[in-house]
């Protein structure tokens, strides 16, 4: 089983404990009436996918409840880096 | 040479030495009328209806592994139409109906067995769900039956339907044409009658670009063999086919995710038919072989990995021995993950792309081997005439931005 660093408590905590949230650093439109059908699609449809290092949000459901965000790679799924919500990608992650 | 009662006895006298390779090797030429990405059932199955309906025998197969390595092996073998909206069943019971027949169209035993899918309901919700489904389905044509309990236990003796039961039996909806094939064999017999036709199929050999002309048209792919020209270039990559459209310069709707499943060691015959249950999130048959296959739902997180989390097979195997205790102490041998493509609404594209020359048959999710016939032959027929059949018209890349979204992600009797 994977274990997942939780930045908020600081400790390794098995797979089971959180969820997985989708690709991070999606920002939501500040002026929804403003996009066209296209720019819609693009934020709602459209996800990078990657093979390789991906850039996702997961969420600590069973111990602090709080969103955060991971560098994965998903061919070994190994977790690169763990880092709290609204912090900045590391340099070099997927979108 | 043809599969035959006198051709087995003619082989015979000189001890099986003359039947020829199905497949030779081939090395690639250096230009093809269409290529088809991704020798799967769905990609080799293009292939042969290209050649044997639409007469396009100049035709190539280019796979990156082996063929049937990817989900064509990876899957649990289960044939049903029973979704609840026109589009879906229209284009699920195209591939049902082709499953009839198919073993005598490609002189190759694909052992489909129509055994019936039976799907549990386990509550209330389950019911009136499975109710709308039935008569949903029988409007379009599909046959779908609502079954009681005693009515299920009998159509599945293993069931357990005691009132008390962990996750009580209701009721189920049973799809009688429903069933199994031999997955191996489907890959198989669509890549010898390919090659029978002049197909190419040239395995151990990635696509690495997809190169395109000044006004855009596709021209062909680059491959770790070497650039092979093609003016019609269809992908029919599963897992992979997001990275293959990046190639081209699109973005899918697209991610992919590790799907689990397993099998018991073989055991007599004891369960009859396919057994799903949405509510406990597992499905189960018996394999002609003799194993248990079962399965569930896919991991949570994005990954090409082609393995899974333990825990997600102790959820589904825990929900297997509640149903079926007499299961609780079968040893299973072997499990595997597969890399399937989910679209946002849980329904396939089977379409042409923006780029010209460029088409696709993508986002079957975890049930895309039920329609392998089905969405080969649409996948010809959309490359050969430039143009989607009626039936996979509806399954466009343009839904997801005029939201003529296909939502089985909410409405299917599937479990997703």
């Amino acid at each position: 089983m994977i274990l997942i660093h939780c930045p908020y408590c600081e400790e390794d905590r098995p797979e089971v404990e959180f969820t997985y949230g989708g690709q991070a650093h999606i920002a939501r439109p500040l002026d929804p009436a403003a996009l066209d059908d296209a720019e819609w699609e693009s934020f709602l449809y459209i996800r990078s996918n990657p093979r390789g290092r991906h850039a996702e949000r997961w969420r600590h459901a069973h111990g602090c409840a709080r969103f955060f965000n991971a560098i994965r790679d998903t061919v070994t799924d190994r977790f690169e880096v763990t880092y709290k919500a609204g912090e900045q990608a590391p340099d070099g992650a997927a979108r | 040479m043809r599969f035959s009662g006198f051709n087995l006895l003619a082989q015979a006298f000189n001890g099986h030495q003359d039947w020829p390779e199905h497949w030779p090797d081939k090395a690639p030429k250096p230009e093809y009328d269409v290529i088809i990405v991704g020798a799967g059932g769905h990609g080799l199955g293009a292939a042969y209806y290209l050649a044997a309906k639409y007469g396009i025998t100049n035709v190539a197969v280019i796979e990156k592994g082996w063929l049937g390595g990817g989900n064509a092996g990876r899957n649990t073998t289960i044939i049903r139409s029973n979704y609840l909206y026109d589009e879906s069943a229209h284009l699920y019971d195209h591939a049902v109906k082709m499953w009839d027949g198919l073993s005598q169209e490609l002189n190759y035993n694909v052992m489909y067995s129509k055994r019936g899918v039976l799907m549990l309901a386990h509550n209330v919700h389950d019911i009136q769900s499975f109710k709308r489904h039935i008569h949903a389905n029988r409007l379009n044509g599909v046959d779908n039956e609502w079954l009681t309990p005693e009515q299920c236990k009998a159509y599945c003796p293993p069931l357990d339907i005691a009132p008390n039961a962990r996750h009580p039996v209701l009721g189920g909806a049973l799809q009688r044409r429903g069933g199994t094939a031999r997955h191996d064999s489907v890959a198989w017999g669509y890549a010898r009658g390919a090659v029978a036709r002049g197909v190419d199929i040239i395995q151990n050999c990635a696509v690495t670009g997809i190169r395109r002309g000044p006004d855009g048209a596709v021209l062909g792919v680059e491959t770790e063999r070497g650039f092979i020209g093609a003016r019609k270039v269809g992908v029919s990559a599963a897992g992979s086919t997001s990275l293959v459209m990046k190639m081209a310069g699109l973005d899918f709707p697209l991610e992919s995710y590790p799907l689990q499943a397993l099998v018991s060691e073989p055991v007599k015959p004891i369960f009859p038919c396919v057994v799903m249950s949405n509510t406990v999130h597992a499905y189960i048959s018996q394999s002609d072989k003799g194993e248990l296959v079962i399965g569930a739902g896919t991991d949570q997180y994005v990954s090409y990995s082609q393995r899974g989390a333990l825990h997600i097979i102790e959820h589904t195997l825990a929900a297997i021995c509640e149903i079926f205790p007499i299961f609780t102490r079968m040893r299973m041998l072997r499990t595997w993950g597969g890399i399937v493509d989910v679209t946002p609404d849980r329904s396939p594209i089977l379409a042409k792309t923006p780029v010209p020359g460029l088409y696709v048959n993508c986002g079957w999710g975890t049930g895309g081997f039920k329609a392998t016939p089905g969405a080969a032959d649409l996948l010809a027929h959309t490359i050969a005439h430039d143009a989607p059949h009626a039936i996979n018209a509806p399954f466009n890349l343009d839904r997801f931005r005029n939201g003529r979204l296909i939502d089985e992600a909410a409405a299917a009797a599937v479990a997703h």
